[in-house]
């Protein structure tokens, strides 16, 4: 497909662009938590960026736990078929 | 009055005349049934009424009040944009989907278990055959599977409607409460069609066997009926508190690891369902106001989830995330419609979610369930991992996988942009929606609190997986399955066969072999008797005999 269009996301340096810019966008979230009041219902709502990091932490929990759960569970496609 | 004849029952009636029409008229036909249908149900006064008495009971086929509306009217909005999307397939499909939904809509507005139980089997049989409308190998024992088990839940429903009414002559389908047996059955048959943990996995195993239109159809009510009915019959059971928030944290790691991305999409449809029935435990006003308001915008984007993962598998033949990719090239308008599926379900301010869930979140924070509402937040940015980045990720970005293909059918781009509108729609404006829960709404969705919290949350989750994809930690897709619980039904049966039984069999074999070898030997030791020889002995025998008859009599003179 020599003649195809070229798309913008095809070019790695923009892919680093957007990895970046949400690195970004994530500090600037962070930001606003050290001067505004929040509205929680837990003492621990009211830490900064308390939420951001649960939410790392989540996923990263999440997907390294999946990844040891596949060994266990991961079977041949035709498995059932069997 | 005329027109008090169950809602639902014009979709169930009038999918009887779709095979009589030609292509174009059937297609008006397709989508103004629906509309015709909804304007009955909207014309409809709230209350019971239609009530016939059959034998002792009188049954109340219909019942509007705020809680069967907001089902009833999502129900057919989701009708009519999985009509409008299935529009290209064949009318074993319509007339099964028109008669599913129909009687799903019937059940959501019955008044009395009886009705319930009836309109519930109708929508169990009669959504089978999207399953085998697929017409596989593969889709038809699914199908099987499925009908099983939703039949299963059907019996017990009935077994649980038998004992009430025997008990206490009730059959009014009201609050019932889990105590004693008979309410117990009812409850584990909603659990089933709500796929609790472990009741979970015939939704995994259908769903993505059903054919592309089906899907859609299927992802909109059978499981949404199940929670209205655990709304109806079940709130503020803790039990439900626990159930629900099991549900919304396992199904995501399997969600991490599946490579089907209908399938995918299944896992995650049950941990959508997870906070709907944590809402109904937790069993406040704002809480069952939130279980209705995310049944009510899951419907729509879960529905747009799969009809751009439907557009997919339609489009290229496959949808296993580890042959797919690129696709943003040749599908532009199926790759916005999903995305904006995806910020719905991830709950991105502006977006369906948003409004909805965050009501049983803070549900759940009211009534100070601390664990639950760890779990939620977890089951948020888990969701956002799989549902949000992971089906749009491999689907229409990540490595370019060559495929190139058509734009999605122009029904099909319809429908997904209708149902990309009401996500967006109902995310920038949720008042029309707020006012048709079941109670009173005093909920500000958009604080400054909620808004910033919900963004760190979501983009710190978008984070942690550029992060680990970078490092290449993220699981690649494979061409694997995964066992869930359907392994209990389908191998252990087989393993239980080949393993135990079997051998016991073939021992029992093997001794009745040997007994059979000795008694054989024998004859090869004893001398061949034939002709005169066995005459003689006869006669031998015979003497014998008469002796022993003999010296019997002669004791008795």
């Amino acid at each position: 497909m020599e003649n195809e269009k070229h798309y913008w996301l095809d070019n790695p340096r923009n892919v680093e662009r957007i990895f970046w810019s949400l690195v970004g966008l994530c500090v600037l979230l962070t930001v606003p938590d050290l001067f505004y009041a929040k509205h929680g219902h837990f003492f621990w709502e009211e830490w900064p960026g308390f939420y951001g990091i649960y939410g790392f932490i989540s996923c990263v929990g999440l997907v390294l736990l999946a990844k040891q759960l596949r060994k266990v569970l991961r079977r041949d496609e035709n498995y059932y078929e069997r | 009055m005329s027109a008090e004849f169950p809602p639902g029952l014009i979709l169930i009636v009038g999918a009887a005349f779709v095979p009589l029409l030609r292509t174009s008229w059937r297609n008006a036909y397709l989508l103004l049934l629906p509309l015709l249908s909804l304007a009955h149900l909207l014309a409809l006064p709230h209350g019971a009424y239609g009530q016939i008495g059959i034998f002792d009971y009188i049954l109340t086929p219909v019942r509007v009040d705020k809680l069967s509306l907001v089902f009833g009217i999502v129900f057919h909005l989701a009708v009519f944009l999985s009509a409008l999307y299935a529009l290209h397939e064949d009318n074993v499909q319509h007339v099964a989907g028109f008669v599913y939904a129909g009687s799903a809509i019937g059940a959501v507005f019955a008044g009395d278990l009886i009705t319930l139980f009836v309109f519930w089997e109708i929508a169990a049989v009669s959504s089978v055959f999207l399953i085998w409308a697929r017409r596989t190998e593969s889709a038809y024992r699914a199908g099987l599977r499925y009908l099983a088990v939703q039949v299963t839940s059907g019996l017990l429903l009935l077994a649980g409607i038998i004992l009430r009414a025997a008990e206490t002559g009730d059959i009014a389908f009201d609050f019932l409460g889990l105590n004693g047996l008979a309410h117990s059955l009812i409850f584990v048959a909603f659990g089933i069609k709500c796929a609790f943990p472990l009741l979970h996995n015939w939704l995994q195993d259908a769903y993505p066997e059903a054919t592309v239109g089906g899907t859609v159809f299927l992802s909109a009510f059978t499981t949404k009926l199940a929670v209205y009915a655990l709304a109806r019959g079940f709130p503020g059971t803790e039990m439900l508190v626990w159930i629900g928030a099991t549900m919304t944290a396992f199904p995501i790691f399997y969600a991490v690891i599946e490579n089907d991305l209908r399938r995918v999409l299944a896992y995650s449809l049950n941990n959508q369902l997870g906070f709907m029935v944590v809402g109904i435990g937790v069993g406040t006003e704002l809480a069952l106001n939130g279980t209705a308001a995310h049944a009510f915008t899951h419907i729509i984007y879960k529905a747009l989830l799969f009809m751009s993962m439907g557009a997919v598998l339609y489009r290229t033949g496959t949808i296993n995330g580890s042959d797919l990719g690129g696709l943003y090239k040749s599908m532009p308008y199926t790759t916005l419609f999903c995305i904006v599926g995806a910020a719905s379900i991830s709950a991105f301010p502006l977006f369906g979610g948003f409004i909805s869930k965050s009501l049983i979140i803070s549900a759940t924070a009211d009534q100070s369930y601390v664990l639950t509402w760890w779990v939620l937040l977890f089951a948020s940015a888990g969701v956002f991992h799989h549902s949000g980045i992971k089906i749009p990720f491999f689907a229409f970005f990540a490595h370019d996988s060559g495929i190139r293909c058509k734009e999605a059918p122009q029904n099909m781009l319809f429908a997904m942009g209708a149902a990309a509108v009401l996500c967006v729609g109902l995310g920038i404006w949720p008042e029309p929606l707020y006012r048709l829960l079941p109670f009173a709404v005093d909920y500000a969705p958009y604080t400054w609190t909620h808004v910033i919290t919900q963004l760190q949350l979501l983009l710190f989750s978008a984070l942690a997986f550029a992060v680990l994809k970078r490092t290449g930690i993220y699981p690649p897709e494979l061409r694997a399955i995964n066992l869930d619980s359907d392994w209990l039904y389908r191998r252990l049966p087989k393993l239980v066969w080949s393993w135990g039984i079997m051998p016991m069999v073939r021992r029992v074999n093997g001794y009745r072999d040997a007994a059979r070898a000795r008694v054989a030997s024998i004859g090869h030791v004893i001398p061949e008797i034939r002709g005169a020889s066995l005459l003689a002995l006869y006669v031998v025998l015979l003497l014998f005999c008469l002796l022993v008859v003999s010296f019997w009599q002669a004791e008795r003179l």
